[in-house]
């Protein structure tokens, strides 16, 4: 109910999407990306949400496109609200949030890292964050098959064997009477 | 010239080294007492009496060794030879003439020389090792002597005064005949300062943020390995002892045979050992600030009422 | 390549222009040689007690295992009493433990350590993850085999395993070295171009000298 007035209390300023109620204090909100900006400068100056908890992305391979998710907390009120922005995955790019909070300009060169998303105008962001050298395709997008690189980066020992745990340990306790 | 040497008495060289060899054997196992003593307040076993011999065979065993320059080979050795020397010059048994070393009329002046000798040596070498830490453990540890040789000095001044010499055999002599004659009764204030400046100078807890390896890594020995390490190691088991029969002949009466000076610099050592295990470590300018507060004015107040 | 690491002219105070070239002007260029017994046998066979005995590590946990080692110093395991213990510095310990997964970014720095270190020198694999990856056999980021890039003497299996295995692993690395057969910095040495080419083929950005000691 809380969340519900406060999508309403927002949706009188900005044109929102739909809103997804997890918990009695934490929902999500899909916006627009020309909106997030406003839309978060807003949540931080008028309604508390003093504190950028995470930014992060998932990789839509399907639907061609990636969801940033921006999830801020009101500290006083104990409410998490979250904020999902799709961007097309062929031009991925989006406005840096740096200014608000300045930690944001880590988790956007981790995303510029990891999934290609660029941010202009984010500090540092050319520089490498966790990989070292890494030259290819972004290691967290769908598309890049990190079991085939693993096969030609690094040699296998031999004598390896995978196997089903719930077989396994089926044959392990029943033996051979296993289906039952 | 020629007369001073044949009247030398040869024989006192394998006597002293006789001296350096039982001081070292005694200095080795009780720096293993003391780390033992030290796991026991942990409630560990701790290692073996032994462990710090095998510590010293391996690290001269070490096949490859790797030099900075030429000071930081002179580092470990001006290191050893300050522990050496301050053994050397001092009277170690009173009334013995084979194991009085090489003690002469002004060795009390000698022995404040070497008691620093080694860590200037130290400071040049780590210098040259190029190791930032090294470096700041330098710098740190420097300060830190610096501030706990003063309440030292002012006790050893004291000292002097009072007897009105600068032999510490001399010192020794003054002080026979029953416990009271100690200096420990007769000027209690100079013997506080020193034993402050003496929990300072053991690079035991609370004073040890220059060598601990849970600080800057593990300060001016950071670079020294193999032989070098090794050479320090024998240095860190005789040192402290050579200090304490220092400190034993100023201010304890001195030991006329090596059951005593074993027993004295035994009880002597364990006061900093059970210091080091009761209390945490100071930071460098907190442990300066504490000398300055506590010991340097006892120090001058034993200089004054001499 | 990082920039301070790049070949370049610099002007000094007194108005001079001189080319500094850090990784040829600030290390050395010489490799690794192979250092033979050098003394008699029942010489060499006290040394190699004292070594086993004598094992000083190397205060660097690659991976979860690093959690792993710390019990080894607590009352319960008290590692002291086998004369193992910890140095913070790379040129006073002589055994490596690698704890657990190694990424390709600490890889790098676990060569400069163990190039740092002198030898002889052991290295202890710990966990499946050093023997064939473990449960990172698919990471794009894990290498998968740790004696391709450095001369292992043990490896402790498990995932991860418990203090009283790596206790057994050190008691097993002990009869390693006084039987003399713990040389793996001579092999490190002699098949020093195989285990550089390994290296190279899975650190990109090489910014070091090949060497460093």
């Amino acid at each position: 109910m809380v969340m519900q007035a406060l999508y309403d209390t927002l949706k009188q300023r900005f044109p929102l999407g739909e809103l997804t109620v997890q918990r009695d204090n934490l929902a999500f909100i899909t916006v627009e990306a020309v909106r997030l900006y406003p839309l978060l400068r807003y949540l931080r100056d008028h309604e508390g949400f003093s504190h950028l908890v995470l930014l992060t992305a998932v990789d839509w391979l399907e639907d061609g496109q990636f969801q940033l998710t921006y999830l801020l907390n009101n500290r006083a009120k104990c409410q998490d609200v979250g904020l999902r922005v799709m961007i097309p995955r062929d031009k991925p790019e989006m406005e840096s949030i740096h200014d608000l909070w300045p930690a944001a300009a880590t988790y956007q060169r981790e995303l510029r890292e990891m999934f290609g998303i660029d941010f202009p105008g984010s500090p540092r962001l050319e520089e490498e964050f966790i990989l070292e050298g890494w030259h290819g395709i972004p290691p967290y997008r769908r598309d890049f098959d990190t079991l085939a690189y693993a096969r030609e980066t690094f040699r296998d020992r031999p004598g390896r064997e995978t196997r089903d745990p719930a077989q396994h340990m089926k044959q392990q306790l029943y033996g051979d009477k296993g289906d039952v | 010239m020629m007369e001073a040497l044949v009247e030398f008495n040869w024989m006192r060289i394998p006597w002293a080294l006789l001296t350096v060899f039982i001081v070292f054997n005694y200095g080795f196992l009780m720096t293993a007492l003391i780390q033992k003593i030290a796991a026991r307040v942990g409630r560990r076993h701790g290692i073996p009496i032994w462990q710090n011999y095998i510590d010293l065979i391996k690290n001269y065993a070490l096949r490859t060794s790797i030099t900075h320059g030429v000071m930081f080979y002179l580092g470990p050795v001006f290191r050893l030879s300050g522990g050496v020397g301050l053994l050397l010059f001092v009277p170690t048994i009173y009334g013995s003439d084979m194991f009085s070393n090489f003690s002469f009329a002004g060795d009390l002046i000698l022995a404040l020389y070497f008691v620093f000798f080694g860590t200037l040596g130290m400071a040049l070498g780590a210098a040259e090792s190029g190791h930032p830490y090294s470096a700041i453990g330098i710098t740190r540890g420097l300060s830190q002597m610096t501030a706990a040789e003063l309440p030292f000095a002012l006790a050893v001044f004291a000292v002097a005064l009072q007897y009105q010499t600068l032999s510490i055999t001399d010192i020794v002599a003054a002080q026979q005949g029953g416990v009271l004659n100690w200096t420990l009764f007769t000027n209690p204030f100079a013997v506080a300062a020193a034993m402050m400046s003496f929990l300072g100078s053991m690079m035991r807890p609370p004073f040890d943020v220059v060598l601990a390896p849970q600080e800057i890594p593990i300060g001016p020995p950071t670079e020294y390995h193999s032989s070098f390490l090794a050479m320090m190691q024998t240095n860190r088991a005789l040192f402290p002892i050579a200090k304490i029969v220092v400190y034993m002949n100023l201010f304890f009466g001195g030991a006329a045979s090596w059951p005593v000076l074993f027993l004295k610099v035994f009880l002597i050592y364990m006061v900093s050992a059970f210091v080091g295990v009761v209390f945490p470590r100071f930071r460098v300018e907190q442990s300066i600030r504490w000398f300055l507060i506590w010991a340097v004015p006892l120090g001058i107040l034993a200089v004054v009422l001499v | 390549m990082k920039e301070e690491l790049l070949k370049r002219i610099v002007k000094t105070p007194d108005g001079q222009e001189i080319e500094v070239d850090p990784l040829l002007d600030y290390y050395c260029q010489e490799g690794p040689t192979v250092q033979p017994p050098a003394y008699t046998a029942i010489i060499e066979k006290l040394f190699n007690w004292a070594r086993s005995e004598s094992l000083w590590i190397l205060g660097f946990g690659t991976g979860c295992g690093a959690i792993e080692m710390r019990p080894l110093m607590t009352p319960r395991f008290d590692a002291y009493r086998y004369g193992i213990q910890w140095r913070p510095t790379p040129r006073q310990s002589n055994l490596f433990v690698i704890s657990g997964y190694l990424s390709t970014k600490t890889l790098k720095r676990v060569i400069r350590s163990y190039e740092q270190m002198q030898g002889p020198k052991y290295v202890v694999g710990l966990g499946s993850c050093t023997i064939n990856g473990g449960m990172y056999w698919d990471s794009y980021n894990t290498i998968k085999r740790l004696d391709d890039y450095l001369p292992v003497d043990v490896y402790i299996a498990g995932c991860m395993p418990r203090p009283e295995a790596l206790l057994a692993g050190f008691e097993e690395l002990k009869k390693i070295i006084r039987a003399g057969k713990a040389e793996g910095a001579n092999l490190y040495a002699k098949n020093f171009e195989w285990y550089k080419a390994n290296q190279k083929s899975v650190i990109h950005d090489w910014d070091m000298p090949d060497y460093n000691w």
